[in-house]
């Protein structure tokens, strides 16, 4: 019932757009402008984020002088409402009506997913800025397909190998079931099992589903020596201070991937202070490159850059990179894929390069949450230059 | 399962069916005893949790704080808005098609969404518990529990008591049930069925809210949050039968079970349980557990 209207207002509002657009396609076809397309959540709960990535890919093409191998940029925006059952209209909008050259998009997995499919059915140049599906870089790679951002391999991974590391022996794992939250606990169990844990219990529920409390009486009642959690935005919110109210963080010590405390320290409180995660960025890395990159964003946005506009950014970086060995020839993906491959991108996280499925080969940062400081603190390195294993890829 | 941990889940069923209920309760009044299908419920409860974000630092400011002088305030600035939407909006529903009703209802959502974003951000926040209430209760050697949710457990069970005297045994109560029964009736009998379906609906948006500010140390405010409540609550209400208080009530309770026990023992299947609960409680009882009138 709920959703039976949505595609009524939608339709009427692409109508608007698409009387307001057509004209200004006409004249774009021939000034040689290059056509980006931001399939981006611009409502729902990732609103925040598309905004931050739009922003941080706005910010390198103003740094690039408004042009990205030599072509002017002309932007097209579709929001992708974070919904899987929308994305192959959505994504068509962009491929079809505005015939843009590149697609940057998106968060949610499921309706990148869909976005991949339809980048591999036509040839689009897609570069996902967040999304981490591993099949987005792995069954579903293409040489037109890239990703700036991470695999929910990565993160896992590098928390298994950390966990190991500390001599920690059984670990219970707690996620919604969904793509992320499942990819993650496999990722994390792989390394984690290697390194000499096990993991005694795998607990789940349905996404988004936020009563915790059953869940957490399960993990009192199984006495792990570590919990391993993956939860995003609003459930991580939730998931940290139930997880401190029932008493548990002062006995079971509670480590998660980085998206646990990412963009949310101020609404978690000290029920976060000290924990645990990691990530491909952290708050207080400190190299130039990252202060510099800071700066600009602050003063542009007049907000605090985090790790979804650090991955926007990057998406422009090689979106720059690609092009300009292609003399800004969108259509080339064979020759784009090869100079990513050797390039080394310069980004606000710390260099890292572009593995043979196109995810980011990178250092995963070991960081504690502070309360006192608002931030997430480097305090070591999870697992440095970490690939992806592609698997399934086949290009 | 030992017993321990077995009393504990019972103990977490319990809250959470309570917790269900107060967040239902609104709609069972706009929904199940004035027959609009109310689809902005979910933003009723999202402007609550908002408002106990928002207000709170104003309160502090102005009269030093205080937490239930927060809901107080919460609560008239409720009534009014809950006033306001039935005069202008909701006014001219009640004779419509159900499908109008939808539309004009699923409208609302958009809107409140868009001003929610326009007003606070699309950021993730957090609500303190007052004081005097974020203590809590050793539970086995591993467990707290939070004092807050036992007072939200508290608060529902109060409400639902007092819903259901008004209800079942004062006047007001029954001019109420009966205008829901048969408007023109009522009317004729010299009732201003108007004012009192506007009191009905200003008090139904007021619980929705008070649900909200109640829940909104325990669930942080977020985008969206309203449209996550908003399925599990039209599943209370008719479970329980449309109208009843008594039925929404063990209905919160029966889902609050079958949710805590389907999530630790069938995770694989847990997401659609309460589903299953739904379709086998309508076969069994097509109108629901009770059915007022």
């Amino acid at each position: 019932m709920y959703r039976q209207f949505k595609p009524i207002i939608r339709w009427v509002g692409s109508a608007l757009a698409v009387t307001a657009i057509t004209s200004s396609v006409a004249l774009a076809q021939n000034t040689g402008k290059l056509k980006v397309g931001f399939m981006l959540p611009y409502t729902g709960t990732f609103a925040a984020l598309g905004i931050a990535i739009e922003n941080g890919f706005r910010q390198h093409v103003t740094e690039l002088g408004g042009k990205v191998a030599g072509r002017e940029v002309e932007y097209f925006k579709v929001d992708d409402e974070s919904e899987p059952s929308k994305a192959t209209d959505n994504v068509n909008k962009l491929i079809k009506r505005d015939q843009v050259d590149v697609i940057i998009g998106t968060v949610h997995s499921g309706v990148a997913m869909a976005m991949a499919k339809a980048a591999k059915e036509s040839g689009t140049l897609l570069i996902v800025p967040n999304a981490g599906a591993d099949a987005v870089t792995g069954a579903m790679c293409a040489p037109n397909i890239f990703r700036s951002s991470f695999s929910n391999w990565q993160p896992g991974y590098a928390m298994g190998e950390v966990m190991a590391k500390k001599g920690i022996k059984k670990v219970v794992t707690i996620t919604w079931k969904y793509a992320a939250g499942d990819e993650s606990v496999k990722a994390f169990k792989e390394s984690f099992e290697k390194g000499g844990g096990t993991v005694v219990k795998e607990l789940s529920l349905p996404f988004p589903n936020v009563e915790f409390q059953g869940l957490l009486t399960e993990i009192a009642a199984t006495k792990p020596d570590a919990v391993f959690t993956f939860f995003a935005g609003g459930g991580a919110v939730k998931f940290v201070k139930d997880y401190a109210a029932a008493g548990l963080k002062a006995n079971i010590p509670l480590y998660g991937s980085g998206f646990l405390t990412e963009g949310i320290l101020d609404a978690q409180g000290a029920s976060a202070d000290g924990l645990f995660t990691a990530l491909h960025y952290a708050d207080s890395l400190n190299t130039k490159r990252d202060n510099a990159f800071r700066l600009t964003y602050a003063k542009t946005y007049r907000m605090q850059p985090d790790v979804y506009a650090v991955q926007g950014y990057d998406a422009a970086q090689m979106l720059s990179i690609g092009l300009s060995a292609t003399k800004g020839d969108a259509t080339k993906a064979t020759d784009i894929s090869a100079a990513l491959r050797k390039a080394t991108i310069d980004s606000p996280r710390g260099p890292f390069t572009i593995s043979a499925a196109h995810n980011p080969v990178q250092n995963f940062y070991l960081r504690q949450t502070s309360d006192k400081e608002k931030e997430n603190k480097v305090v070591g390195m999870a697992s440095a230059k970490l690939a992806d294993p592609g698997r399934g890829c086949k290009m | 399962m030992d017993l321990t941990t077995f009393l504990i889940q019972c103990l977490n069923a319990l809250q959470y069916g309570l917790l269900l209920f107060l967040v239902a309760s609104g709609l069972t009044l706009i929904f199940g005893i004035m027959g609009v299908i109310n689809l902005a419920h979910g933003s009723f409860y999202m402007i609550g949790a908002y408002m106990a974000f928002a207000l709170a630092p104003f309160v502090a400011a102005t009269v030093g704080g205080g937490f239930f002088t927060t809901l107080l305030l919460g609560l008239i600035l409720a009534v009014a808005l809950g006033y306001l939407l039935e005069w202008a909006f909701y006014s001219f529903l009640y004779t419509r098609e159900h499908l109008q009703q939808v539309l004009m209802t699923y409208g609302l959502i958009l809107v409140f969404e868009e001003l929610r974003s326009l007003l606070v951000g699309d950021d993730v926040h957090g609500v303190q518990a007052p004081d005097f209430l974020s203590g809590s209760i050793p539970l086995g050697d591993m467990m707290v529990y939070p004092v807050y949710r036992l007072f939200i457990s508290g608060v529902c069970l109060l409400l639902a008591l007092g819903m259901y005297f008004v209800f079942a045994k004062t006047r007001l109560g029954m001019m109420i049930r009966a205008g829901s029964t048969n408007r023109e009736m009522v009317q004729s009998l010299g009732v201003d069925i108007k004012f009192l379906y506007r009191v009905v609906f200003a008090a139904g948006v007021a619980i929705a809210v008070l649900a909200g500010m109640v829940a909104a140390p325990v669930s942080s405010v977020y985008p969206g949050m309203g449209g996550l409540v908003l399925i599990i609550c039209f599943v209370v209400v008719v479970i329980g039968g449309i109208g009843s208080i008594r039925g929404a009530l063990l209905a919160s309770l029966l889902i609050g079970v079958v949710d805590t026990f389907g999530k630790v023992l069938v995770p694989q299947v847990a997401g659609v349980l309460v589903y299953v609960l739904m379709a086998v409680i309508l076969l069994w009882k097509p109108d629901g557990l009770f059915k007022a009138g």
